[in-house]
């Protein structure tokens, strides 16, 4: 008889973005698992093969023989965790990235996958951060929780930045540490008994957040989806904006422009439509605006440019892609006091409760950083990082296109979306990670809309992504 | 001088109605403004009042509207005042500065935390327990942990709470749906079982006549009511959790201020590793309440009825739900561990532990019987036969010291008074002061006795 020791797949999945080494969570469950006299029993250890994958657990298959149980609580598990397939898509990528480097620890590995900023923060964002941690040894400056809503400060400068003339107000904006953490603080709002709909391809934090949240059915694996939940197929051929007048009616409706990943940018034309189409409704649009200081071309920024956005929309934002802030924790949502549940009572009633209980503010260091960004000064810094990226992403679209790609995207975000017709996208995501050692991010990732595609990502140091057309040329030519 | 509490931005903003007038918004909308077809959350609505703490903040704005040049002492919300160690905050200045550099920039980070961190933290509180570094997922604080566990264990499960405790372990629940209506009869919400926790009992609740539920919140040293539990009664939790397959969520928040041998950590219990999930802060550890930092412990022996582990899960969830605590943050954790900024955080604490000892001192000299002020930095005053919302109003109007009223934490908080010794020590001097001007003035009021001594 053998001790089989099972590390389930989901635990490896589940590992960290940067954790370079595959992280094994069983790995030092020793041997002899200490138990209490009395759990130790003659038993026939019998589990089903599900269970044992999924437990890890050491199990001695016996007949005859003494064998230890691991002690259980008597809590079942959620049921909605249940649900998820596999483990978040970016911790995913970021495994099979480590697991490489193993097979090759010489490797150039170049990461155009997980959409992380590469370049350092401009010094006058730094300093302002900086300048605020020191003040914290002050008795003048030291300051202990904040408003959970965020630094008024901060809300004033978000309003008159980026929404002037749009009759969002500082008190509309809710500060935070950033979009994922918003999507599901939302959903926490919204709670398990409404619908909503997705782009497909989307963001995987819409979904997710959706079935942990209790309100999808199971995940259909003929079609890849999850039942409940309508999925807005964005195609080449509808111009990457669903057909609305094939979309049944959901309580949410989560949109991303420029969308991550397709880095289509809705026009205004389409965004009224939209605005409207949850009017007629009585829905809600979840906007998500995180890539909209890459919009290059003149489409709307914020989803409050449409009349009428206001009683139909909330809209998040962060600055991670804005200002390198993907590891400082940054964001806001804005939750416009117009907007109103079936009874009449505002969203933002309920948001800013959720906010204050179940949030405590974003860091006072990282607002300081904040506020620094929206300053004349820190505006046009961030605008240079922004370009320096932007330009990456124009170096990438024009390397696939010679090599007689159809290349999406690319223009109003710093995403680039490729087609591979007729082919799996984890497949082309392993041959060009084996063959050129480049991450990229496999387009169903994203939905099953995404199947097909593979999103290549425009941070990185420029000789990288130089390095990285270069290796792309090589094998696709 | 005086400093407003930075939750003033509350009043400027969306207005939290009370309870009565917040009922009648159902029916008020905004002009001829468009509704939404989406209903509204049923959860949030059996939500009774505002959060606590903000509450207090209004009532504060409140007093100030109404006496602008009062000297307003705020010993009500646990907000730590005193300047962070210049060790710990000129690292994260200079891990700000890093950013800047090619060398020195980061992006995301991995969602469970700086593995250096997580790897200090486990080294620093849990070295003889045997917590190991994967079992520590770092976070932007409690609060915000308290609500991902209740994620992740979803709205099925059922919970107690010691009687009085932090508001946020009800309301997470009560939001995530597993609490039921409130009863306006007993001020407790139908499906969480509210376990008494008193003098009478000494602060611990009678596990023989507390049924059984899945989770078990319990936070040691308590906050409001400053008892930190002994080994022996955790002993008799970890047991009795172990009999019923429940699990624990042991909040050691405040585990630095322990002055007696009762235990830091749950997991120094036998056994308690297979039963308990410990969260923590460095909230009134460093004075991070604003630059938020905390951390959850849960161990891989802690397994589902399924025998799924609970980690995965959780781990799930702070990769979808969440994006890690700001690496700034994190840079300042891991100065608070080295030996030097240990050091200097043990100063801080000893300066709140006089404050707190000052207060403890005023209220025993006044004959009110007070609890807690030992292991925690909070008092806990009772005032028998008076509701805590009206001494809190007293004190407030007479004193201009801010509190909290024991009812907010739950209906066993009744009759107390939850006093903070955070502040400034002239602050604690000055409101010490201004207490006993008011309670012996007025000791038919307060019921208090002369101490006979």
């Amino acid at each position: 008889m053998s001790l089989m020791s099972n590390l389930s797949t989901s635990m490896i999945s589940s590992s960290s973005s940067a954790f370079l080494a595959p992280t094994s969570f069983n790995s030092s469950r020793s041997q002899s698992v200490s138990v209490p006299v009395k759990s130790i029993k003659i038993c026939k250890c019998v589990a089903t093969p599900q269970e044992q994958q999924q437990t890890g657990l050491k199990m001695v298959l016996c007949g005859l023989f003494v064998c230890f149980e691991a002690y259980k609580t008597k809590v079942s598990r959620n049921s909605n965790i249940a649900k998820l397939q596999a483990g978040y898509l970016f911790p995913e990528v970021a495994r099979r990235r480590a697991a490489h480097l193993l097979k090759y620890p010489n490797a150039q590995v170049i990461s155009l996958g997980i959409g992380d900023t590469t370049e350092p923060i401009p010094d006058v964002i730094t300093s302002a951060m900086a300048k605020r941690s020191q003040a914290l040894s002050t008795l003048e400056g030291y300051s202990g929780y904040g408003a959970e809503q965020g630094e008024k400060a901060l809300r004033v400068a978000l309003a008159s930045t980026f929404y002037s003339n749009l009759g969002i107000e500082e008190d509309d904006i809710f500060v935070s540490d950033g979009a994922k953490c918003d999507i599901s603080r939302l959903q926490v709002v919204f709670g398990s008994n409404v619908t909503m709909a997705v782009q497909d391809p989307s963001y995987p934090a819409y979904v997710d957040s959706s079935v942990i949240m209790g309100q999808t059915g199971q995940f259909q694996k003929d079609v890849e989806k999850y039942a409940n939940i309508e999925y807005m197929r964005c195609t080449p051929e509808n111009g990457f904006f669903p057909d609305l007048s094939t979309v049944a009616r959901t309580d949410i409706i989560f949109f991303c422009s420029p969308n991550n990943p397709t880095g289509a940018a809705a026009t205004r034309e389409q965004l009224t439509r939209l605005v409207q189409f949850a009017k007629d409704n009585g829905s809600i649009i979840v906007y998500d605006s995180a890539y909209a200081i890459y919009m290059s071309d003149d489409n709307p920024r914020s989803i409050f440019e449409i009349p009428g956005a206001k009683e139909v929309a909330i809209e998040t934002a962060s600055f991670s892609k804005y200002a390198g802030f993907t590891g400082v924790r940054l964001g806001w949502t804005i939750v416009p006091k117009q907007l109103l549940f079936s009874d009449g009572f505002p969203v933002a009633k309920d948001f800013n409760r959720i906010v204050c209980t179940c949030f405590n503010g974003a860091s006072n260091i990282a607002q300081a950083g904040g506020l620094a960004c929206l300053s004349p000064e820190g505006l046009e810094a961030m605008q240079e990082v922004i370009g320096f990226y932007k330009e990456n992403t124009k170096i990438i679209v024009e390397t696939f296109n010679s090599l007689g790609f159809k290349v999406y995207g690319g223009k109003n975000a710093p995403y680039v979306w490729v087609h591979f017709p007729g082919r799996n996208s984890w497949d082309v995501f392993s041959e060009i990670l084996e063959k050129t050692h480049i991450v990229t991010t496999p387009g169903s990732g994203f939905g099953p809309g995404g199947e097909g595609f593979i999103r290549v990502s425009a941070f990185g140091h420029r000789e990288n992504v130089l390095e990285a057309c270069r290796r792309f040329k090589q094998l696709y030519n | 001088m005086y400093k407003l509490l930075a939750c003033c931005s509350m009043a400027s903003g969306i207005s939290l109605q009370p309870k009565m007038v917040q009922a009648s918004l159902g029916v008020q909308k905004q002009g001829n403004g468009h509704c939404t077809n989406v209903p509204r959350n049923v959860n949030l609505e059996k939500l009774q009042n505002n959060y606590l703490f903000p509450e207090i903040s209004k009532r504060e704005l409140q007093h100030l509207d109404k006496y602008p040049s009062a000297k307003v002492i705020s010993l009500g919300i646990g907000d730590t005042t005193e300047p962070i160690p210049e060790k710990i905050s000129l690292s994260m200045a200079n891990y700000a500065h890093a950013l800047s550099t090619a060398e020195g920039y980061r992006g995301y980070g991995a969602e469970q935390g700086n593995q250096v961190l997580r790897k200090a933290i486990a080294e620093t509180f849990y070295k003889n327990v045997l917590i190991r570094d994967q079992e520590v997922f770092v976070s932007d604080g409690s609060q915000c942990d308290i609500s991902r566990l209740q994620l992740l264990l979803g709205s099925k499960v059922t919970i107690a709470v010691q009687d009085p405790s932090f508001p946020a372990y009800i309301d997470s629940s009560v939001i995530i749906g597993q609490a039921g209506d409130f009863q306006d009869k007993t001020g407790k919400y139908q499906n969480i079982v509210y376990m008494q926790c008193g003098p009478e009992n000494n602060f611990f609740p009678d596990l023989t006549t507390t049924p059984r539920t899945d989770i078990i919140f319990f936070c040691s040293p308590n906050n409001p009511t400053g008892h930190a539990a002994t080994r022996k009664q955790l002993q008799q939790l970890v047991e009795f959790a172990r009999d019923n397959g429940s699990i624990i969520i042991f909040d050691s928040a405040y585990a630095a201020y322990i002055t007696d041998d009762s235990p830091k950590s749950i997991f120094e219990i036998p056994g308690a590793k297979e039963v308990a999930i410990e969260i923590s802060s460095f909230s009134k550890f460093a004075g991070f309440t604003g630059v938020r930092l905390g951390w959850t412990v849960v161990p891989e022996e802690l397994l589902f009825s399924s025998g799924f582990p609970v980690i995965n899960d959780f781990n799930r969830i702070v990769c979808t739900c969440f994006n890690g605590a700001s690496n700034i943050a994190q840079a300042g954790g891991l100065a608070c561990l080295s030996s030097e900024g240990f050091q200097a955080i043990c100063s801080v604490i000893d300066y709140y532990k006089e404050n707190t000892k000052i207060l403890v001192n005023t209220f025993a000299s006044l004959g009110l019987k007070a609890y807690g002020g030992v292991n925690a930095p909070y008092v806990w005053v009772h005032f028998p036969g008076l509701k805590s919302w009206n001494v809190f109003s007293e004190i407030l109007e007479k004193t201009h010291i801010i509190t909290v009223p024991g009812s907010g934490f739950g209906p066993g908080g009744a009759e107390y008074i939850r006093v903070s010794a955070f502040g400034q020590r002239e602050r604690i001097m000055e409101a010490s002061w201004r207490l006993e001007k008011l309670i012996s003035n007025e000791k038919a009021l307060f019921n208090s006795v002369e101490n006979k001594e």
